[in-house]
Formats: structure tokens, C-alpha cells, sequence
């Protein structure tokens, strides 16, 4: 298993390391002999030939200290990018261990490498450039892909998990090691409480989102998600708060001067400083919404905007000594809603992929500094330390676990579960971020840095490698799916049936959640916040987007492989077979299993799915509009037959209206003969009247629109002609063309959706699928109706 | 007049809707769902209402769900019956069937129920049985269109050859049933916020 990870692995990786090592060859050789020049006049590359007396110029000469900095940092980065290209390209290992794991990996062999070749200035990590510039990207990207409805909903128990989980962790852990200190054997009482505090508040900060891809197919049920996704968020800003403070604690100098009344004045800082930290953030993801109104006609800036005011939002917080954490994820939270309804849908991919570029460039440096951390000489190596440090995160993670939401579970409708339990216990696998409050201790208060370190990561090391690695399973065993009994094709079909009509129906219930809150939220938000931050007339715009590109594209491609014949939905053109003699093969049985396996269609997914490391390509999209279109066609086509439904039901006055217009005008109705002798021919076009769209009555006609207008129509095989789909087509493409504000007008009927707040956030979701198909068939029907022709003209 | 309504609903449907959902709690958040999908206040649902459902569209099962709300042809779901279709799903209460009255008919969320729901998915003309013509249908919307024609006649044909045991051609019920027997029905069609 492991070889086949090993050959993507070795071309590339091979011949990258032996670039580097030959480079930090030079380098340290240039180093040795340009030592002096090199300290003293750093920037002055041309001067430095002064100090020699060169009469000839050289032809080729090598200047490796001008470029080392950004060069190397390069290579690393490259380096882990390339790694994960071989991580991925075997595709059973990002299931097998968080990608985390590979970081770790990459970042020590880099250390190995830079300890190997004994390069006399090893990168450093120091405070500003960890907090100013490493740290922002990750809690951006973390607030940024929040979903925030789940968020919400699940707030309380969020809030009372993360924030409570990691004060008693800290100080649990930190206490628990005071007392171990005070046992002199181990040598280690001058270790003050102050110190192992902060130790116990920094080993506190988890990073379990990193294990999240791990356990995605098991199911995690949604609230599970947010406990995890929420701690994750708000643990690394309740950490770098805590640490400060007991820093600040630390400075004065004398551990007996510290008074109750300091300790209270600590906890107030601390409440203030995350509150300020949120509203500081807030206020810029306004600011940062409002802008984003104009800037229609210059959209290269708005990535911009957006990256720049959340950094703002940060260094503001900072520089009042507020969390800028918090900051920095409120901003991203609230600027979220807002900016993605007024940008384009270009800018509104280029934030999605820059910022997960820039959070994954940050983890990686991250990582690699903790590899070069870990090769090297400066270790302290206490064994009882880092042993009853190990011992005690787990114990102290699982008191907290089981104490809090034993009492969290009291106020839920929907209580965790043991197994729910369990699984967060064992997801609290330490990251970056513990990493780089250890090494950014200060030596002078902390003479036994170095033990800290050592212990920092061992802790960080087992928890990602074991833990890590043996989440998955855990979960699995604890998820007691019947996965390995073979099931007959009977019930295989049946329990996906099952399984779609269950999502169906959950669907149909909807979300359901404390409505009287979101309701006020939302009332408010509709009559003040949306007119003052989102544009004018604007449609959901990357979901429509999103609709127009992929169905048009699909379409195309499923009529021209003669899919979506209408033979497919005809009466059975045969009698019914004589069954029953046909013995089957035991390989045929096989075969059609794994014909109904891999192309029956994926349950749809209810349960949120984020990857820390990646934006991946959603799979169901393409089957979402496979089963949209090919709905369409369905209903169409059994429209066309009269009926309503496809089994045959009697067509009642309703449906006649399925044969007209949607908006009450005449015309179409004459216009029916014609269509029906309508052979293909373009310059029937001229003859179309063109149509008025008129604001169609609220009351039920909304998906007849969907139906009639259906861009997309099945190409006839055998000459039978083209149907009312097709000058309909025309019409619009004048139509569209024509006028654009037409096209937008049936919109406010989605907006008036909006306006009704009882219906809660799911309708604005519906009224936008809605909604995106009705305006996304409208948009692609002006361009396809030029793809449109060609292929006509083939038959 | 909104406020009119509900008392209509709660005064004269209570009881009976209530004892289908075993407990007002989810009852009440069932009335605020249907008053959200019922978006001209009419006091009744549509299919249309129903198809407003966005996440129903990229079902595959999408329409036959929503016409499993709309039994005999019906053109309206008032609320009773909207909630007599979701009440099959609740999950089963162990301490229900003991308790049960065995005069009284069985709660909608028993097996035999539920399994009776998943039924009518299948068998649309009502004939009691699944015909082969009926099991390809059913194949048909839920597979992806790479399978090809003859691919899905065969799968349907062992389909149906391996749940048939009398040899008429179409699966009935009790076949049906016979055929699940192994399957942990219960669980599968349980939907936990209904309880």
C-alpha cells in the first residue's frame, strides 16, 4: 500500500530535494566565505565586490544570498504543494490520515534537510512575523467557510463548549502539571504556576478541523459538525487571549504581588477583550459590505476590498490590544453574506481560492518551521514532563468533554449523543497553533523554553500521527454500519430509494430552529441592512451564475449524446417480456451490481462538508443537473401529451394552461398549429410575435415558467419536429435581447419571497434554486439559441 | 387573517392530527413549516408549493414524493393530511407498541406503514402490485444516464425475478415486504426531528 504513494512521490520529490540540498550547499559554502561581507553590508550586492579588487568581469557567478530568503521559502512551499499532489493522486490515503499529517512530514523533512546540510542561518520564526502575517490567513479562511445558519442555531452550546472547554482545559492542565512540578524528583520545581499556566492555555488550543476530512463520509450529523467547525474557530483566539494576559501576568515580576484584585481585573480584560474583539470586526465587515455596493464597474478590486478590510479588522483590534482573532473572524462572518451577493461571481471564486491559498501557503510555512524546530539540537528532553503533559490533554479534554455537554445536553432539543461525545474527545488533535505559542515564548521570563517546546511537539506529533490516523476507524466503528454483508440487488435499489425519500422528505420539514430569534434577525436585516448594504436589482448572482454556466454546458452535452431522446419516456413499446427463463450468471449479478452501485444516484448530502485543505469540485452539482434537466425534459415532454403527470392522470382545466403562455396572452394559443408543423426551420422566426413577459400572478404558476421555458429541448431522432420549446426560444432570444430589463422584472417575485419571514431562511435557499433556474433558463437561452441552430441544421 | 387561521387549525384538528405526531412540540414547528410553504395563505398546499422546494428538484424521487401528498388525485394537502404523510416517518417509540390498543388501527409510523408508504413510490397505478414496467420506471429516475437501455431491462428483470415468488411477473406486497424483511426499516425511513 505504501509503494504506490511512494512512485508519485519520488520523481518529483527526488529531484526537488536534490536542488535543494545542492542549493543549501552553496549557500552555506557562500556563507562561509562571504560571512563577514554578508553581516556587514546585507542589502549592498553590488558593493560587495569593492572588497576585492575584481578586474575581470565574470561570466557567470553565483549570488545565492541576495535571493535566500524568498528562494527558499519557495522551495518549501513548492515542496508541499508537490507532496500533496502525490498525497491526493493516491486516492485512498486523504481518508486514511489528515492531510496535517503530510505537513508534518514535508515540514521535518525540510528540517532534516536544513540540519543535514548545517545552513548557517536557518529560517526563524519570530513574534510580529507569526502574528502579523502567518496567523491572519488561517483565521480568515476558518471564518470565512463557517456555514453561519448551523453556526447560529447552535450558538449557545458552541460558545459555553469552546470558551469553557478551553479555560478548564488551560488551567486544568496547567494546574495538574504545577502539582508534578512540585515533586522534586523530577527536577523540575523551578517551574512556577504562572509558567506551567500559560503552558496549559497554549497546549490547550485544538485544531480539529484538521481531522474533519477524515471522518467526512461517516455522516457526521450536523450539530456534531458545528461543535467542531465552532471550536476550532473560537479556540485559537481564546488561547492567543489567555496567553497574553497570563504574559502580562508574568511580566510583573513578582509572582506574591499578584492580588485578587489583579486576577479580577484579568478576567475583565478578557471578557473585553473578546467583545471587542467581535464588535470591531463587525463594524468592519459593514464597512467592507457597504463599499462593496459600488463597485460594480471595477470588480478586479473587490477580492481586494475583502482581504484588505478583514486585515484592517485585525491590526485595528491589535492595536488596542483586543483579540484580533475574534476580530478577523466576526469581520469575515459578517461580510460574508453581504459581499457575496453584491461581487461578481469571478471575484466571489478568486476570495474563495485566495483564501485558502493564502491559509494553506501560512499552515505550510507554519509547519515547516515546527520540522526545523524538530531536527536540531535545542531540545530538552524531561521525560516525566512531557509524559503527564500527554496524560493529562487527554484526561483534561475528556473531563471537559463529558462535564460540559452533560450539562449543554440538559437545554437541547436534540442532545449529543455518547457516540457524538466520544468523537469530539478524540478529534482534539493539536495544529499549528500551539506550535507557534510555544517557540514565540520570551527566553527571559521562560528560562526552560526548551522543555515547553520539546513538549509542545511530542503533544502535537502524537495527537495528529495516532490520533489522527485513527479517527477514522473510531468513527466508522462507532457509526456500526452494516457495510459488509452483500446485498441483494433488491435491496440495494430499495435502500437507496429509502435513502432519497427520507432526504426528500427531511427536505419537505425543512430546518427547524428557534424561530423567534431568527425571525427579528431576519426582519431586521431585510428592512435596514440589505438596503444599505447590497446593490440594486441584483439577482443572487452566483447561484445564478453557477446555473447558467454548468446546466447550459450539461445540456449540451446530454442532448448531443442522444440522451434525452424522447423515446426514453414513452409508453414500453414492447409487451411485457417473458421473464422468468433467463437464468442469470453469478458474474452477471456481480456486474449489475456494481452498474446500480456506481451510477445510482448520491443521496443528497444534508450534512455540511468542509475541507481545510481544499476547495473541492462538488460531484453533486453534476448530478443535481443531470436530475434537473432530465425532470425538465420529463415534464415537458408528458405536457406535451396533455398530461400532467406521468402516469397518466386525466388533464384537468389546469393543465390547458400548461399549453399557453403562463401570462394570459392569447396569441399562443393560435399559435399552437403552427408550432405543431414546425419543422426546424430558422427563419420562422421572424413570423414569432414577440411576447410580453408580464408580471405574472403569484398564485401557482411559478413552475409552468420553469417548464415552458426550458431552453434545452430533446433533439428529435427520426424527424418527428421540434416542438413549442423551440420558438419559445426565439421569442426569448428577442426578447432577452431586446430588452433586459424584462428578464429581470419576474425577480421581484423571488425578492417578495424573501419579504415573508415566517418562512425562514430555507425559502430564500428555495426561492433561489427556484429563482436560479427561472432566470438561469432565461440568461442561456440567448446564447444557446446560437449553439441551438447548428445542430438543428444537422438534422 | 393569519391569526384566524391557526385557531381554525389548532381548535378543530388537534386532536387527532396531534395523536398522529404522539406530542404537540413537533406539531406546532410542523404548522409554522406549512404556513412557510404555504405562500398565498390559501390554508392549503399545492403541488406547486411543494415543488417550490428547491432541494426536491435535484431529488430524483422528487416528484413521486411530492405526489405522495396528494393521494387520489387530489389537488390540495390541507394540514391533517400533510401531517398524516410525515407522521410515517417519526421514528418508532418501543414502549408505543406495547402499550397499543390492539382495536385501535396501527400508528402510521409502524413498519407495516411505512413500508406500505415506500409501496405507493413504486406502484403508481394502484394496482396492488409492482409491474416490471413500473420497477424500470423507478430504475430509470434513479440511475445516472450513462447506463444504457438494455442494462437497466436486465437489472429490472433480475429485480423483479428475485422479489417474485409466485411467478405472476410483479412484485406485490407481501413480496415486497418479504423481500425487506432483513432491512432495518424502521430506522431507515426514521426522521429524528419528528419525534
Amino acid at each position: 500500500m505504501g509503494f504506490p504513494m511512494l512512485v508519485p512521490f519520488s520523481p518529483w520529490c527526488w529531484l526537488l530535494l536534490l536542488v535543494v540540498l545542492k542549493c543549501s550547499e552553496a549557500s552555506s559554502d557562500l556563507n562561509k566565505s562571504t560571512n563577514s561581507t554578508a553581516q556587514h553590508e546585507p542589502n549592498v550586492r553590488f558593493a560587495a565586490a569593492s572588497s576585492e579588487a575584481d578586474e575581470k568581469i565574470s561570466v557567470f557567478a553565483l549570488d545565492y544570498d541576495y535571493v535566500q530568503i524568498p528562494y527558499e521559502v519557495t522551495l518549501w512551499i513548492l515542496l508541499a504543494s508537490l507532496a500533496k499532489i502525490g498525497f491526493h493522486l493516491y486516492h485512498r490515503l486523504p481518508g486514511l490520515m489528515p492531510e496535517s499529517c503530510l505537513l508534518i512530514i514535508v515540514g521535518a523533512l525540510v528540517g532534516a534537510i536544513i540540519f543535514g546540510t548545517d545552513h548557517k542561518s536557518p529560517p526563524v520564526m519570530d513574534s510580529s512575523i507569526y502574528f502579523l502575517y502567518l496567523l491572519p490567513p488561517i483565521v480568515l479562511e476558518g471564518g470565512y467557510f463557517m456555514p453561519t445558519r448551523p453556526f447560529f442555531e447552535n450558538i449557545g452550546s458552541i460558545l459555553w463548549w469552546a470558551g469553557l472547554g478551553a479555560l478548564i482545559n488551560a488551567f486544568g492542565i496547567g494546574l495538574s502539571l504545577y502539582l508534578i512540578c512540585q515533586i522534586k524528583a523530577f527536577g523540575l520545581t523551578d517551574v512556577n504556576l504562572l509558567q506551567n499556566l500559560l503552558f496549559g492555555s497554549l497546549i490547550s488550543a485544538v485544531d480539529p478541523v484538521a481531522v474533519l476530512a477524515v471522518f467526512e463520509e461517516a455522516r457526521v450529523n450536523e450539530p456534531l459538525y458545528m461543535m467542531i467547525f465552532g471550536e476550532a474557530l473560537l479556540n485559537d483566539g481564546i488561547s492567543v487571549v489567555l496567553y497574553n494576559i497570563l504574559i502580562a501576568f508574568t511580566k510583573m515580576h513578582k509572582f506574591e504581588d499578584i492580588e485578587p484584585v489583579d486576577i479580577l481585573a484579568g478576567c475583565a480584560r478578557f471578557i473585553i477583550v473578546g467583545v471587542g474583539g467581535v464588535f470591531f470586526g463587525i463594524i468592519f465587515g459593514f464597512i467592507s459590505a457597504f463599499i462593496t455596493r459600488f463597485t460594480q464597474n471595477i470588480s478586479a478590486i473587490e477580492p481586494l476590498i475583502v482581504f484588505m478590510f478583514s486585515y484592517l479588522s485585525y491590526l485595528a483590534a491589535e492595536t488596542l490590544y483586543l483579540s484580533g482573532i475574534l476580530a478577523i473572524t466576526a469581520c469575515a462572518v459578517t461580510m460574508k453574506k453581504y459581499v457575496e451577493e453584491n461581487v461578481s461571481q469571478t471575484s466571489y471564486t478568486t476570495i474563495k481560492y485566495f483564501m485558502k491559498m493564502l491559509s494553506s501557503v501560512s499552515e505550510t510555512l507554519i509547519f515547516i518551521f515546527m520540522g526545523v524546530s524538530t531536527i536540531g539540537k535545542n531540545h530538552e528532553w524531561n521525560w516525566a514532563f512531557i509524559c503527564f503533559t500527554l496524560v493529562f490533554c487527554q484526561i483534561w479534554r475528556a473531563i471537559s468533554v463529558f462535564a460540559l455537554f452533560y450539562v449543554s445536553n440538559q437545554f437541547r432539543t436534540f442532545p449529543f449523543s455518547i457516540k457524538d461525545q466520544c468523537i469530539i474527545f478524540y478529534s482534539g488533535v493539536r495544529g499549528a497553533g500551539s506550535f507557534s505559542l510555544a517557540f514565540l515564548l520570551p527566553l527571559s521570563l521562560f528560562p526552560r523554553k526548551k522543555m515547553f517546546v520539546t513538549a509542545t511537539l511530542v503533544v502535537i506529533y502524537f495527537t495528529v500521527f495516532i490520533q489522527g490516523i485513527t479517527i477514522g476507524p473510531l468513527v466508522r466503528y462507532l457509526d456500526v454500519r452494516k457495510t459488509n454483508k452483500k446485498e441483494s440487488i433488491n435491496e440495494e435499489l430499495h435502500i437507496r430509494l429509502m435513502d432519497h425519500l427520507k432526504a426528500g422528505i427531511e427536505d419537505v420539514c425543512g430546518q427547524w430552529s428557534h424561530y423567534q430569534v431568527r425571525d427579528k434577525f431576519k426582519k431586521f436585516d431585510h428592512r435596514y441592512l440589505r438596503k444599505i448594504l447590497t446593490r440594486k436589482n441584483q439577482p443572487k448572482s452566483s447561484i445564478v451564475s453557477l446555473y447558467k454556466k454548468l446546466e447550459m454546458k450539461q445540456a449540451i452535452e446530454m442532448v448531443e449524446t442522444g440522451i434525452l431522446s424522447s423515446t426514453a419516456f414513452s409508453v414500453p413499446h414492447q409487451a411485457q417480456r417473458i421473464h422468468g427463463t433467463k437464468r442469470l450468471s453469478p458474474e452477471d449479478v456481480e456486474s449489475m451490481r456494481d452498474i446500480l452501485t456506481h451510477n445510482m444516484y448520491q443521496v443528497r448530502q444534508r450534512t455540511l462538508s468542509y475541507n481545510k485543505y481544499n476547495l473541492k469540485p462538488q460531484t453533486s452539482e453534476k448530478q443535481a443537473k443531470e436530475i434537473l434537466i432530465r425532470r425538465q425534459n420529463t415534464l415537458r415532454e408528458s405536457m406535451r401529451k396533455g398530461h400532467s403527470l406521468p402516469w397518466g392522470k386525466p388533464a384537468g382545466t389546469k393543465n390547458i394552461r400548461y399549453l399557453s403562455f403562463p401570462y394570459g396572452h392569447p396569441q399562443p394559443i393560435r399559435r399552437d398549429p403552427k408550432v405543431a408543423d414546425f419543422t426546424g426551420d430558422d427563419s420562422s422566426d421572424s413570423e414569432l410575435p414577440s411576447i410580453m413577459f408580464k408580471p405574472y400572478p403569484r398564485t401557482g404558476t411559478l413552475k409552468k415558467e420553469t417548464q415552458e421555458i426550458i431552453p434545452m429541448k430533446s433533439f428529435p431522432r427520426g424527424g418527428k419536429p421540434c416542438h413549442f420549446g423551440y420558438p419559445r426560444n426565439t421569442s426569448q432570444e428577442e426578447h432577452v435581447g431586446a430588452g433586459r430589463r424584462e428578464a429581470l422584472r419576474p425577480k421581484p417575485l423571488f425578492h417578495a419571497v424573501d419579504e415573508e419571514f415566517e418562512s425562514g431562511e430555507e425559502s430564500e435557499e428555495e426561492a433561489s434554486a427556484g429563482g436560479s433556474r427561472w432566470s438561469a433558463e432565461h440568461r442561456p437561452s440567448k446564447q444557446y439559441h446560437r449553439s441551438h441552430s447548428p445542430l438543428l441544421q444537422r438534422k | 387573517d393569519p391569526k384566524r387561521c391557526s385557531c381554525v387549525y389548532f381548535e378543530v384538528d388537534l386532536n387527532p392530527t396531534c395523536r398522529l405526531l404522539g406530542g404537540s412540540a413537533s406539531l406546532l414547528r410542523l404548522y409554522h413549516r406549512f404556513r412557510a410553504l404555504d405562500r398565498n395563505k390559501k390554508g392549503y398546499l399545492s403541488r406547486v408549493d411543494l415543488q417550490q422546494i428547491g432541494a426536491l428538484a435535484v431529488n430524483p424521487l422528487g416528484e413521486r414524493i411530492i405526489d405522495s401528498f396528494f393521494p387520489d388525485g387530489n389537488l390540495r394537502v390541507d394540514f391533517p393530511g400533510f401531517v398524516r404523510v410525515l407522521a410515517h416517518f417519526r421514528p418508532v417509540d418501543d414502549d408505543d407498541s406495547g402499550m397499543r390498543d390492539p382495536k385501535q388501527p396501527e400508528p402510521l409510523n409502524s413498519r407495516m406503514n411505512k413500508l406500505r408508504f415506500v409501496f405507493q413510490l413504486y406502484d403508481l397505478d394502484r394496482d396492488g402490485k409492482i409491474s416490471r414496467h413500473e420497477m424500470l420506471q423507478v430504475l430509470r429516475l434513479m440511475v445516472g444516464v450513462q447506463v444504457t437501455e438494455e442494462q437497466l431491462e436486465s437489472i429490472t428483470d433480475r429485480t423483479v425475478q428475485e422479489a417474485d415468488e409466485d411467478g405472476d411477473g410483479a412484485v406485490s406486497f407481501l413480496e415486497f415486504t418479504k423481500s425487506l424483511e432483513k432491512m432495518d426499516i424502521e430506522q431507515k425511513m426514521s426522521i429524528r426531528i419528528l419525534k
